[in-house]
């Protein structure tokens, strides 16, 4: 038997209700990003990279699109004859109304997998969050680090006493031990803290033992149900990240961390060489760019076919500005198509939307028009 | 059993594609981006229901190999058939090198025997085309023919350069003649052939016996099959077909993907070309960059002047440098002030700030002497250098 160090655990609905729209037919862990990526492709090609090479995914609603995204794992190298990637549907409950609902729920749901693996430690990701982490790190620091449980999380750039409200934060001593946790509730952090990640490795065994005992006693929550109450019992311990990090927690959020992209510095650490961010092929053939194209400062996925003028956008794969079109300050998704003459400024095109001609559509950097999949507008 | 397998020559060194070839073998050499020129059989391949290919490999196989891998990128990854590598190997009675075309598929009558099949289709890793091969061999079967070489019409000029035919009303071929210095005809062999297998391997048999042979298919095989009156058609290919074998020819067949006049179309999703994926993240154009008239693909950076080209994954090209009407190969850096016009520069080479590269032919002072200029891979040409149109600038590592 292969021994693993580490066994994954992401769960991909844990945040759908943020971003309304974008998870309107998806799960935010399938929410289409940077071009050509989804949003579990950050966890899933980092966690990869580690090691990790037995990784669930819990499902709870809308996973079509998640599922065809995994497929069998390969191109993340985990399609894997021992362990690799599982993708786990919904579960009811034993009296067959309602479908699981909550961390420990879900997580309580595939116990037997957990109970099954070789792994020592289990490290658990929400999703939300778009970043490059390196769990070998992570990881081989907690075992160091002889903690309970470690969390990761970030200092925000800017801070008010709103940014809390649906985030959790972590309050610490100067040893990094956490000592409060704020979760879901506008307070006002006295101390030293961070906004945390849903980042967290605890080992297998106490994984087990606490979600049998919190689901034993009827308990949703991981937060508010496991790790507040055993602030004190057990060590949690924060660990800060320091690189590029941004919460996916609503559309104007959305279309700001797709815009820090165009930003070169972000982009490099988003995209490192070490850790590449991988991902379902298209086979789509390069871009194309026009006779009269102008483009700047964009992200351009291949399969485009640019005539018109681009400006501070993210194109995904497949995209179609015909001449004559204008698209500023926007992100259009796979297979949308802008026809002659429209003029589109801070909108988030879903997949396969078309904007037909001359039609101008204009949302605001803190409003976002957003158009839905499939749409003709 | 397979009722049709393709046999794919991919061992020829390419030598007219000169420092492009020095360290990869022709099929691995990139084309059109995302793409190298293998990836234009295969596709057509799985695309045409063909699962089991034999890539015959011989010169420089190490980076044409790893391109391969397992052949997933092209679907081939099948637990019956699929992706095979074949490398010349030794035997109980010696071990030879493949010395012709038809050596190498007779030297691996035992892979194609495998799987018993009806059909074999011979192909090379030289041309850039998109064709159903299935209907090739439907045509076979409706003929009842014992060969079926496709055939697309050349013009007289270049005629020289391939295998001509002369055929009947009803496309029998009468006559074949390989690289005739006066054709007789403008109907050139692509490359392309589908045998029944159990004629072809016959005469692979006699032409192994033959101590007189080249073991060519166009020089030997074809002729013999002619001389015995056997049941050989043409099998006329209407389409974009581009041989890819000199440096000239490889630099039109990219600047045709720019060309809207040229009815080759990538960007068509009824028959896909698949390529490995290198996972590069989209493609940034920055605030300085001026990008027209051109094709590009993921994980380059542009914020220089872009015009006519083609520019290949992980590229670079810096504010105010200016690639105009060239071929830009996986992860070269154009560094500021360097102005790179018809040229092909190869895979991770560095052009220097200021350096000059190739020339318009509108600008040259001795039209006769102009051409493409070709870099070498991983080759770094130092600031403010001029590398004259048509030089040919070799890496290090040449061969002696």
């Amino acid at each position: 038997m292969v021994k693993r160090k580490t066994m994954g655990i992401v769960l991909a609905n844990m945040h759908d209700a943020l971003v309304k729209g974008l998870t309107d037919n998806r799960s935010l862990a399938s929410v289409p990003f940077a071009g050509r990526y989804r949003l579990i492709d950050f966890h899933l090609s980092t966690m990869a990279a580690a090691g990790i090479g037995d990784i669930a995914i819990i499902a709870k609603e809308n996973y079509n699109s998640l599922m065809r995204h995994i497929g069998s794992g390969k191109e993340w190298d985990l399609s894997r004859k021992i362990d690799g990637v599982h993708l786990y549907p919904p579960h009811l409950d034993a009296a067959y109304t309602t479908y699981s609902s909550g961390k420990i729920n879900a997580i309580h749901n595939i116990l037997p997998h957990i109970k099954e693996s070789s792994s020592k430690y289990v490290l658990l990701i929400d999703c939300d969050h778009v970043c490059n982490i390196d769990y070998s790190e992570f990881i081989n620091n907690h075992i160091i680090s002889e903690a309970d449980i470690s969390l990761m999380g970030y200092i925000p750039e800017s801070f008010d006493e709103k940014t809390i409200v649906g985030n959790v934060a972590v309050i610490r001593d100067e040893n990094n031990h956490v000592v409060e946790i704020a979760y879901h509730n506008a307070v006002k952090p006295q101390k030293d803290f961070l906004l945390s990640m849903n980042v967290m490795v605890i080992a297998r065994s106490l994984l087990i033992e606490l979600i049998e005992d919190a689901y034993n006693r009827g308990s949703a929550i991981f937060e508010r149900d496991i790790l507040i109450p055993n602030l004190t019992n057990l060590y949690i311990r924060s660990v800060g990240f320091t690189g590029y990090v941004r919460r996916i927690d609503s559309m104007a959020a959305y279309l700001a961390t797709s815009m820090s992209l165009l930003d070169e510095e972000n982009y490099n650490a988003l995209f490192l060489k070490e850790r590449p961010i991988l991902t379902k092929v298209n086979d789509d053939a390069p871009v194309r760019y026009g006779l009269n194209s102008q483009i700047k400062n964009s992200l351009i996925a291949d399969g485009c076919i640019i005539e018109g003028i681009v400006e501070n956008c993210i194109l995904s794969r497949g995209v179609t500005v015909k001449e004559g079109a204008t698209v500023k300050n926007s992100v259009l998704m796979q297979g949308t198509v802008i026809n002659t003459g429209a003029s589109l400024n801070y909108v988030i095109t879903d997949t396969f939307a078309t904007v037909s001609e001359a039609r101008v559509l204009t949302g605001y950097e803190s409003y976002p028009l957003y158009i839905s999949s499939l749409s003709v507008v | 059993m397979k009722e049709t397998i393709a046999m794919l020559l991919a061992g020829g060194q390419g030598s007219r594609l000169y420092a492009l070839t020095q360290t990869v073998a022709k099929p691995a050499v990139p084309y059109g981006g995302k793409y190298r020129i293998i990836d234009f059989p295969l596709s057509n391949c799985i695309n045409s229901g063909i699962d089991t290919v034999g890539v015959l490999t011989q010169y420089r196989p190490l980076e044409l190999n790893a391109y391969l891998g397992d052949g997933r990128p092209w679907d081939l990854d099948r637990l019956s058939g699929g992706l095979h590598i074949l490398p010349p190997y030794q035997k109980a009675d010696g071990s030879d090198w493949y010395v012709g075309t038809a050596n190498a598929i007779y030297q691996n009558i035992e892979f194609i025997e495998q799987y018993e099949p009806s059909y074999v289709l011979i192909l090379s890793g030289d041309h850039i085309y998109k064709m159903n091969y299935a209907k090739m061999v439907a045509n076979l079967k409706e003929k009842d023919a014992d060969c079926l070489i496709s055939v697309i019409d050349v013009p007289l000029e270049e005629a020289s350069r391939f295998g001509i035919m002369t055929i009947d009303d009803n496309n029998r071929i009468i006559q074949f003649e390989e690289k005739p210095e006066h054709p007789s005809s403008t109907l050139a062999s692509m490359g392309i052939y589908v045998f029944k297998w159990d004629i072809l391997k016959r005469y692979l048999l006699q032409d192994a016996h033959n101590s007189n042979s080249s073991n060519d298919f166009g020089k030997d095989i074809i002729p013999a099959m002619l001389a015995a009156g056997e049941n050989m058609y043409a099998y006329e290919f209407e389409g974009y077909w581009k041989d890819v074998g000199t440096i000239d020819s490889l630099w039109e067949a990219n600047m045709d993907l720019i060309n809207p006049n040229v009815p080759f179309d990538l960007w068509n999703d009824d028959w896909k070309v698949y390529c490995r994926n290198s996972g590069n993240p989209p493609q940034y154009i920055g605030s300085n960059a001026v990008v027209e008239n051109s094709i590009s693909t993921a994980g380059s950076y542009i914020d220089g002047t872009v015009d006519f080209s083609v520019i290949c994954e992980g590229v670079r090209i810096e504010e105010n440098a200016v690639v105009r009407d060239s071929i830009i190969m996986p992860g070269c850096v154009i560094k500021s002030g360097a102005v790179v016009q018809y040229s092909i520069i190869a895979e991770k080479s560095v052009i220097g700030h200021n350096a000059r590269i190739g020339e318009r032919p509108e600008e040259t002072h001795n039209i006769d002497e102009w051409g493409i200029a070709v870099i070498a891979a991983h080759l770094e040409i130092p600031d403010g250098s001029v590398i004259a149109p048509k030089a040919m600038v070799y890496g290090n590592d040449k061969e002696e």
